[in-house]
Parts: structure tokens; sequence; C-alpha cells
């Protein structure tokens, strides 16, 4: 009970944090709506109603990845410069309890750039929201966003140990796209892609999302994306004490 | 037995130089130093910047795996009990980072009451004690990105108290803070002890220490080069006298020569306005103003002086051996 008290008490704290910094809020309002039009535009040319929709939620889980991979290194960054980092790592509780709702709360701020990306097509291009199972895809969204928090938690983890490996948070962020069908369908991809995909829990993210909102069943997609989420929070769990351990070794938790 | 027990403790850094010849170098930190706390007692760790206080904390609070040696806090080992060692110490270090600045004060004590494990019922109450103790008490819900240097620093004490640890680790609490932020801080240090608390202090200042610490370890280069309380560290230089030359940029050979006359005890340059000041600690019973006005032949010499040596110049002394 008391390390949920605490995920919950830091994944608050965190959402305001984020909440409070003029630049994050800033680059979380544009970004979105820069995938949507972006988005917009290339399927416009040969899409339907429901290729636009495709899409649309497409951005807007671009959106969701980019704010987990790219905030989630640079989190780690911050505990770093601000001089945090040793204080949450010496205190008792595990470390692994002070990481995930970091990542949580990225993610959390993942579905306001779903709803924003969703609006902005809607308002702008007209394009038509109609869900097709609501309660579905609000579960769909929240397990994605799981899903997401524990990949950026375990990126997170590697990010304590190498100072620079915040850089990788960025480097992963493009590749997702495309890997994952963000964008374009798995099937028009190369043979050889779809296995890595499958690793990755936004492929079954995007996935329930869509089959949620274009009428499918997304449940398959759902529960294996959550499944992958909590195997990424459990290999992440594992390797926390290794990991500071080794830091612990190597004296670079002090280093910004 | 102890709270503190520390024999042989080492630590070592590994570095790499040079970018694209990469070479491997490493650096003693620490070199076996040797020490103990009794419970209640609070002890010092002086020593000049780089002289290892700050690596020997960190080994103590489980941030560092040493090299070397064996260290135990309460009896614990600070390697193989770390979890349990860090339930019961609280860790403060001095200047403004090691806060959420975007949180306030209040919120910043919350989330380390959880981290530290403070039963929910009892860390409202917990945290108003402790505002009112470090004097934050009104200003708790204000962001700390607008608290003063010295406000920030009273969170961390708050901060380190939160879980009423059994032992202290304060790595110079009062660095960078007025003359005022620095007394209102130590006079809470003072009250820790006072509450029965072990307290391990590092600081650069001698009167800080020896205002405070019931025992000194002067730490130099990563050895302990005296240890003893603050009187019979005074009374380890009681004798001799100090010479203070004025001298406008003095030559690194010139000091050299200084220093390796007989019956100098130690040398130190301290910058003051547009001249330095030679600092000659002597034996006792020598006169050496000439022999030092020698040394320094053909430098541009200001005033002269002579006085008996104060705690400060002990402390240098140790330092510069």
């Amino acid at each position: 009970m008391s390390a949920l008290r605490l995920l919950r008490i830091s994944w608050v704290l965190q959402l305001k944090m984020i909440m409070r910094s003029p630049f994050d809020g800033f680059g979380n309002v544009i970004y979105p709506l820069f995938f949507a039009t972006v988005a917009f535009f290339v399927f416009r040319a040969g899409g339907g109603p429901r290729t636009l929709l495709y899409a649309s939620l497409g951005a807007a889980v671009m959106g969701m990845w980019s704010s987990v991979s790219t905030s989630s290194g640079t989190a780690m960054q911050r505990e770093r410069w601000w001089g945090t980092l040793e204080l949450v790592v010496s205190a008792p509780r595990h470390f692994s309890l002070v990481l995930l709702p970091a990542t949580l709360g990225l993610a959390t701020v993942g579905i306001y750039n779903l709803i924003a990306t969703l609006l902005w097509g809607r308002l702008l291009f007209g394009i038509n929201l109609s869900i097709a199972h609501p309660l579905l895809f609000a579960f769909s969204v929240i397990a994605a966003v799981l899903a997401f928090g524990g990949l950026g938690f375990l990126f997170a983890v590697s990010f304590v140990r190498y100072r620079y490996a915040w850089v990788l948070g960025n480097f992963f962020e493009y590749p997702v796209w495309l890997i994952c069908g963000f964008l374009v369908p798995l099937t028009l991809l190369p043979r050889w892609v779809p296995p890595i995909s499958w690793v990755f829990a936004p492929t079954w993210g995007m996935n329930a999302i869509r089959e949620s909102a274009l009428g499918g069943t997304p449940l398959p997609d759902l529960l294996v994306c959550l499944a992958l989420g909590s195997a990424y929070v459990a290999v992440g769990i594992l390797v926390t004490d290794r990991v500071l351990r080794a830091a612990r070794v190597s004296g670079s938790l002090s280093l910004t | 037995m102890a709270a503190i027990e520390v024999e042989g403790l080492r630590r070592t850094y590994r570095t790499t130089t040079g970018s694209f010849r990469r070479r491997s170098k490493s650096i003693e930190a620490v070199r076996g130093i040797d020490f103990a706390v009794g419970e209640g007692e609070l002890f010092g760790l002086l020593g000049p910047n780089g002289a290892g206080k700050t690596t020997t904390i960190k080994m103590l609070i489980t941030l560092l795996i040493p090299t070397g040696g064996k260290a135990r806090v309460l009896g614990l080992d600070v390697v193989e009990d770390a979890k349990e060692v860090r339930r019961r110490i609280g860790y403060v270090f001095g200047g403004e980072r090691g806060v959420y600045e975007r949180l306030s004060g209040y919120d910043n004590l919350r989330y380390f009451a959880e981290l530290y494990g403070v039963p929910a019922r009892e860390q409202k109450a917990r945290i108003g004690e402790l505002l009112e103790l470090v004097g934050l008490a009104g200003r708790e819900h204000e962001r700390a990105e607008g608290y003063s240097r010295g406000m920030k620093q009273r969170l961390h004490v708050a901060r380190g108290l939160l879980h009423d640890p059994e032992v202290i680790f304060l790595d110079e609490p009062t660095i960078g803070l007025d003359p005022v932020g620095a007394r209102e801080v130590r006079a809470t240090i003072g009250s820790l002890t006072e509450a029965g608390k072990t307290v391990l202090l590092t600081t650069h200042y001698m009167f800080e220490a020896d205002a405070l610490c019931d025992q000194i370890a002067v730490i130099s280069h990563g050895k302990i080069v005296a240890q003893g309380t603050p009187t019979e560290l005074k009374r380890g230089v009681a004798e001799g006298a100090v010479v203070e030359v004025e001298v406008f940029g003095p030559a690194e050979e010139a000091v050299a020569r200084v220093r390796a006359l007989d019956g100098v005890s130690s040398v130190s340059v301290e910058e003051r306005e547009q001249a330095q000041v030679l600092v000659v600690q002597t034996a006792p019973g020598v006169e050496l103003t000439h022999a030092i006005l020698g040394c320094l032949d053909g430098a541009d010499v200001g005033r002269i002086s002579q006085r008996e040596p104060t705690l400060e110049d002990a402390y240098v002394a140790l330092v510069s051996e």
C-alpha cells in the first residue's frame, strides 16, 4: 500500500513540475499540432474520412511517444543538474519507485497530446472523430500510457548509469514512429521489420487505439500492450539494483 | 559501540584523458583513513577543497562503494547493509542544489517524507515541526525557486531530519551562506546533538569546527593528518610564531626557498587585494625574518609583521604538510 501511495504522490508531483515549466509546456502544446498537420497533408491526397482518422490517430500516438522518449532521458539528466539524483538514490525506498512515477507522469502528458491532435484535426481539417468503441478506446489509451511509461522507465534506468544515454531517447523517437506503424501500416514494411515491431508496446498500443476507434477487436492488442508494459517494468526493476551498484562503483551519480 | 567506525577506508576514481588516444588514470581521493565517532558526538572532518571530505561522506552514506577498507554506521556495513544504513541516517549538503525548484518547500518535504517511509498519518505534523525548527514556517507553500540560498539550505536541513535519523551527515552545510544565515544553520546543528543525534560534519572553516565539534579530524590529500579535540589541536601549534610578509607577485622559486629554510614549519600564500601575503609559521625560539627577506630578494616587499599562531595557522600548517 505504501508503495502505491508513493507512486501516486510522486506522479502528482511530477505532473506539477512538468506543468510548471513554460518551455516543456510550449513544446507539448505545439508538437502535437505539427504532427497532426503533417499527417493530414500526407494522407489527404489519397484517403477518405476513415484514412484521415487512421492518420490522425497515428499522429496522436506519435505525440504521446515523443513526449515519453525524449523526456524520460532529460528527466534523469535534470535530476543530475538539480543535484537531487544522489538524494533520491540514497533514500531507503527502491529506486524504481522514484523512476516509474517520473516516466508515468511524462506518459500522462501524452494524453493531452492525443486529445490536442484529434481536436486539431477535427477543427481545422474536419476529420470525423467517431469512435466505434468509446470505452475500449479509453482503456486502450490508458494501456498505451502505462506501457509507454514502462518503456520510458526501462530507458531511464540506463540513463542513470550512463550520463549521455539520454541522447538515445531522441534517437528512439523517430524509428519507433516508423517501425510501430504509427503512420505507415506494418504490412507495407519489409518482412524483417514486424518481428522487431512486436517487442515494442507502442505497436500494440497503436493497434488497440485504432481498432477501438475504427471498429475492430482491440482487446488482444490491448492485453499484449499491457503485458509488454509490465514486462518492461519487471526488467527495469530487476536491473535497477545492478545499475545503481555499477554507478556507485564508478562514482558517476554526482556527475552532471 | 561507536556510531561510525572507519578502518583503512580508501577510494580510487578512474578517469580518462584525451579524445582520440584515451588514457585511463587513477586518482586516489581517500588513501586509507581511520576514525571513530561515538554516539551523540559531533565529529568534524576538516580539510581544504579536494581533500577527500565529500568522498568520505559519500562512502558512509552508501552513495559510493569504497575501493578498500571498511566502514560501519550503527554497526551496519555501508556496502552490505546499505538499505538499512539509509533508513537510519540523514544527509544534508551545502549549496543551492538538491531542491526541486518548481515545487513548494512543503511539496519537497512531502516527497522526501514518502521516500524515507515516514508514516502517512505522521507526515503533516512532522513537516510542520521541522518547518518551525528551521524557520520556514509560513513560507512553505511558496515555490522553492524563489527561496534565498539560506532558505534552501534550511530546507535541506529539514529534509535530512524528516525520518528522525540517528546519525546525520552534514557536508559543508554553511557553504556560501551569509554570516547571519550560517549562524542560523550552526545553531540548528548545535541543537541536533542536544537531541542525542550523532553528527558528522565536513567543513573547511576552522572556526566552525572549533565552535561545534567535540572531535576533529583534519584531512589533507586523502589522509588524516591530525585528530583530537579542538583544544588538543590548538595545543599542537601553541608554540612558535607566524611571520607575515606582504609581497607583490612572489616567484614560486622564492616561496620554495622560504619553505626550505631551517625552522620553517609551513608556508602559505594568501591573496589580499593587490598584494599577496606570505604566511610563514616558524619553530619556537627561531628568528627568521631576515632569512625570509633574503629568500625574497628582488621582489617588491611591503609590510612585515610577526604574531602568535592561531587555530587557523594550525590548520594551514597541517594541510600544507
